[in-house]
This record gives C-alpha cells, structure tokens and sequence, in this order.
C-alpha cells in the first residue's frame, strides 16, 4: 500500500470545501441535499414502522413466526442495500424515481423493527401474561395493554437501528436518481473533487452520528428507570450506553453471573 | 473488453434478467469480480480478527476500557459506509482497494469485538476460579480456558461479520473499486439486467457461503455446544 499524502486531498480540503458558503446553498446545496435526505428517510421510516410494528405484535403476541423473523433478518444483512435499490430502479413499475428509494430503503428498515417487536412482545413474562388474563384483560388488551407497553423499550431501540441504517442507506439514493448527500459524492468522484466528496462525507458522517445520538435519547426517554449513570442514558447502544437492552456481566473473576440476555444484532449499515 | 464490442443477440438483445448468453459471453468479467471479491473480503476479514486481537486484551483489563473500545468501534460502525471509504481514501492511491479493505476492518470490529466480549463474559465464574486454583497464569487462563470456551460466541461474530464484510464491500462498486459491487454498477451504468441480477445473486451466495463454511467451522471446533443441546 502506497501512501500518498497529497496536498490536494486531504480530509482538511474538504473542511475548507465545507467553509465556501456556496456548498451549503441552492438547489444542489448540501442543505437541500440533507434535507430531502432526512424526509426521504422519514418516508421510508414511516413505512417500515406501519409494517413491521403491528406484524412483530401480533407474531409476538401468539409466539409463532419465529424463525421467520430471524430468517429475515440475516437475509436482510446478506443483501447489499445497494443491489437492492439498482434492481428495484431496473424493474419497470418502480423505475429511478423517489418512491424507488424510499421502498428500498423501507426494505431495510424492516428487519430490526420486525426482529426487535417480535424479540420483545414474545419475551413477555408468562406469569404477566396470566396475571393481566386473571384480572379480566381479553387478549387485544393484553396486547396493548401488557405486552406493547413491555416491548417499547426493545421496539425503540429498533427503530433507532433502522433509522440510522435507513439514514445511512440514502445516501446511496442518489444513485438511482435521488438528490440525496450521495450526490455531491459521486459527482465530485466523476471529476476527481476531492474536497467536495470529503467535505461531503465528513457532513453525511456527522448527521449520522447525530441522529444515532438523538434517537438514543428517545430510546432512554421510553425506557423505564434505564441504569446506571447520566452518560450511559445519553450514550447510544452502540457506544455501551443504555439502548443495550442488558450489558454483559463484568468479567472479572468471582463476580456474581447474571447472565447476559444476548443483543439482536445490528444489521448491516448501508 | 472485446465481448463488450460484440453485437448483442438473443437474450442479450432482449436484456433479459436471466440470461445464458451473458453468463458465456462475460464469463471472464464475471469470474474476474468474484475472485476479486473474494480476495477483499477474505483479506478484510483475517485482518479484523487480528486488529481485535490487541483491542479484546486491551478491554479485558478494565470494565471502563471495554466501554471505551466498544464505544469507538460504535462511532465507526455508525458511519455510513460510503462516507467512511471516501473518507480515507485521499489518504491511499485513488483506485487501490486498500482504503475500502481497513474501512470494512473498521466496521468489523463492533461486531466482533461485541460477540467476544459477551462470549467471554460467559465463560462461568467458577471455571476460571479452578484454572486459577490450579496455578495458571494469566496468559494460559485466556489461551486455555477462556477463549476455547467463548469460542462459539466468537465464531457466531465472525459469521455476522463475514456477511456483513460482503454487503458492504459491493458499495465500493459506486466508485468505481471491488470486485461484485463494480460488476453491479456497471450492470446498471449500462442498463444490462443479466449483469444487476448475475451480479446481486453472487453477492448473496457469496455471503452465504461465507456462512456455511464458519458454521461448519464452529461446528467442527466446538462440538460440546451441539452435545449439551
């Protein structure tokens, strides 16, 4: 590997690319571009949650559709959120359009939601379950009353997955012909701009982070006496902060063994 | 790139999705981007396993350390992919490999690191106390007892990444870098679907592969997991 520290393209070139107002404005101006991205995102949020919530209930709440879920889950990670949008852009009733991207993106969104709603809502306590059916609850309350109010926090900690994979996945939109923060990308490629597709990136890569930030505070919001200290409720899941629905047991020797409840993975980011 | 100049028939000329005539024609194309697949994706992922080797020892010694390497790999693997590989390729040759290589190496290591971590939290407490009574050190605790009983956790890593590694490298076809992504984009550049589906199908198998050899692998080397079953 060659190491090439050309004064042309270095990370800081894209910072002063990021510094020219002319980058952020107008109708290719990363503000339009993060703009539709995030709605873009929203719309494809949106659908994956009216989806995936009410069927991870309802499989959840009889416990069947098990391997199912999980089988579509790990395909979901095996396929390439990039071969998904081009196939779907090649298809005739799609075509390269808006609505394109957003069910692509949709598609990936599902699974976490999907294998997090499941996950939670079958995990429900069998004696909470019998004791809310004692107390004269029908099965739709248990439902809603019970079982969605336990599962929350683990269907939040989903949506926020999905969220910031689908997020991350729009960026890609632009090319199947979104104007999404993928543009400025694969133009300043074509033409060897290396400042822009930098600054860019450094821009895509901080909205991420942010928005994994803010949904992890949703997420603590939603979950009932989160442990530990202030940071870990701020943290995000990944970063060891309260979105992990339990932390591994301490490894030192002679510690008590509460053992740990395994995380559904994290899929693929795109 | 002569098959390119030949003038298209049948199936081709249709640009059907499913298509002999393409798979015969462009049978070096596609064979070139599979090989080449493979070798990034296999380099990429012998490569995370060696990078988590110093970061596990690091996050065994210190509950906070831990925290703090699973927190970086976090930020890393929260990146999205096509900003992390333009974001260090000014730093390499424009059109080496080796930039998407150490970005999927990044993305690895939550993966991994995450699995090895519980795998060994895992390990019973009173096991590592008779290792310890029995006099043995530090060292011989990891290499003896505590890593060959993690071993299954740390292989259910590998598998997830190993897929994941092979997703995630076809995005480097959009800038025009590594092998099945490449074929992919150019499929769709040219609007031949033979060549997106020849292309999305590879990508798949070769992630399931992926699969199938670790679980045959975890398989092989743990056998007690499927006994206690």
């Amino acid at each position: 590997m060659t190491l090439r520290l050309a004064p042309t393209s270095k990370i800081g070139d894209g910072f002063s690319w990021l510094s020219h107002g002319s980058s952020w404005t107008g109708s290719g101006g990363l503000l339009h571009l993060a703009g539709r991205q995030l709605i873009i995102s929203a719309e494809s949020l949106a659908l994956a949650l009216v989806v995936a919530v009410p069927v991870g209930l309802a499989l959840g709440h009889i416990r069947k559709g098990g391997s199912v879920v999980t089988a579509l889950g790990n395909l979901g990670r095996a396929v390439p959120t990039i071969g998904i949008l081009i196939l779907l852009s090649r298809i005739g009733a799609f075509g390269v359009r808006e609505r394109t991207a957003v069910i692509a993106l949709a598609i990936f969104g599902l699974p976490p939601i999907l294998t997090n709603t499941y996950t939670a809502t079958a995990a429900v306590d069998d004696d909470t379950i019998d004791a809310a059916r004692g107390m004269g609850m029908k099965p739709g309350q248990v439902l809603t009353r019970v079982e969605l109010p336990l599962a929350l926090p683990l269907i939040a900690a989903g949506v926020r997955t999905a969220a910031v994979q689908v997020f991350a996945t729009a960026t890609l939109a632009s090319y199947v012909g979104d104007a999404t923060l993928g543009l400025p990308i694969e133009a300043g490629n074509n033409q060897q701009l290396y400042d822009q597709v930098v600054g860019t990136a450094v821009v895509v890569a901080v909205l991420a982070l942010a928005l994994d930030v803010t949904l992890g505070r949703v997420q603590a919001l939603l979950t009932p006496g989160s442990p530990g200290p202030v940071w870990r409720r701020v943290l995000p899941a990944a970063w060891g902060g309260a979105g992990a629905p339990r932390r591994p047991a301490p490894m030192d020797a002679g510690a008590p063994e509460p053992l740990p409840t395994r995380e559904v993975e994290k899929p693929t980011v795109g | 790139m002569l098959s390119a100049l030949v003038v298209p028939r049948g199936c081709l000329r249709d640009n059907a999705w499913i298509c002999g005539e393409y798979l015969t024609s462009r049978k070096h194309d596609i064979l070139h981007a599979l090989t080449l697949h493979v070798e990034l994706s296999a380099t990429a992922l012998a490569l995370s396993l060696v990078v988590a080797i110093p970061l596990t020892l690091i996050g065994m010694r210190r509950a906070w350390l831990r925290s703090a390497v699973l927190g970086v790999a976090g930020v890393v693997y929260t990146i999205p992919s096509l900003a992390l590989f333009v974001l260090i390729t000014p730093y390499f040759d424009f059109y080496s490999n080796t930039p998407i290589v150490i970005a999927l190496v990044g993305y690895a290591q939550l993966l991994l690191l995450r699995n090895i971590f519980t795998g060994l939290a895992e390990v019973p407490a009173d096991v590592v106390d008779a290792a310890q009574g029995m006099g043995y050190g530090q060292w011989r605790l990891l290499t003896r007892v505590q890593l060959p009983l993690a071993l299954p956790a740390i292989l259910a890593g590998l598998r997830v990444t190993s897929v994941s590694t092979v997703a995630l490298l076809s995005i480097g076809g959009l800038l025009g870098r590594g092998g099945l992504g490449q074929l992919l984009y150019d499929g769709y550049q040219q609007e031949l679907n033979a060549q997106v589906l020849t292309a999305l199908v590879l990508i798949v198998a070769l992630a399931l592969a992926y699969d199938a050899v670790l679980l045959l692998v975890q398989r092989l080397t743990t056998p007690w997991t499927r006994a206690a079953r």
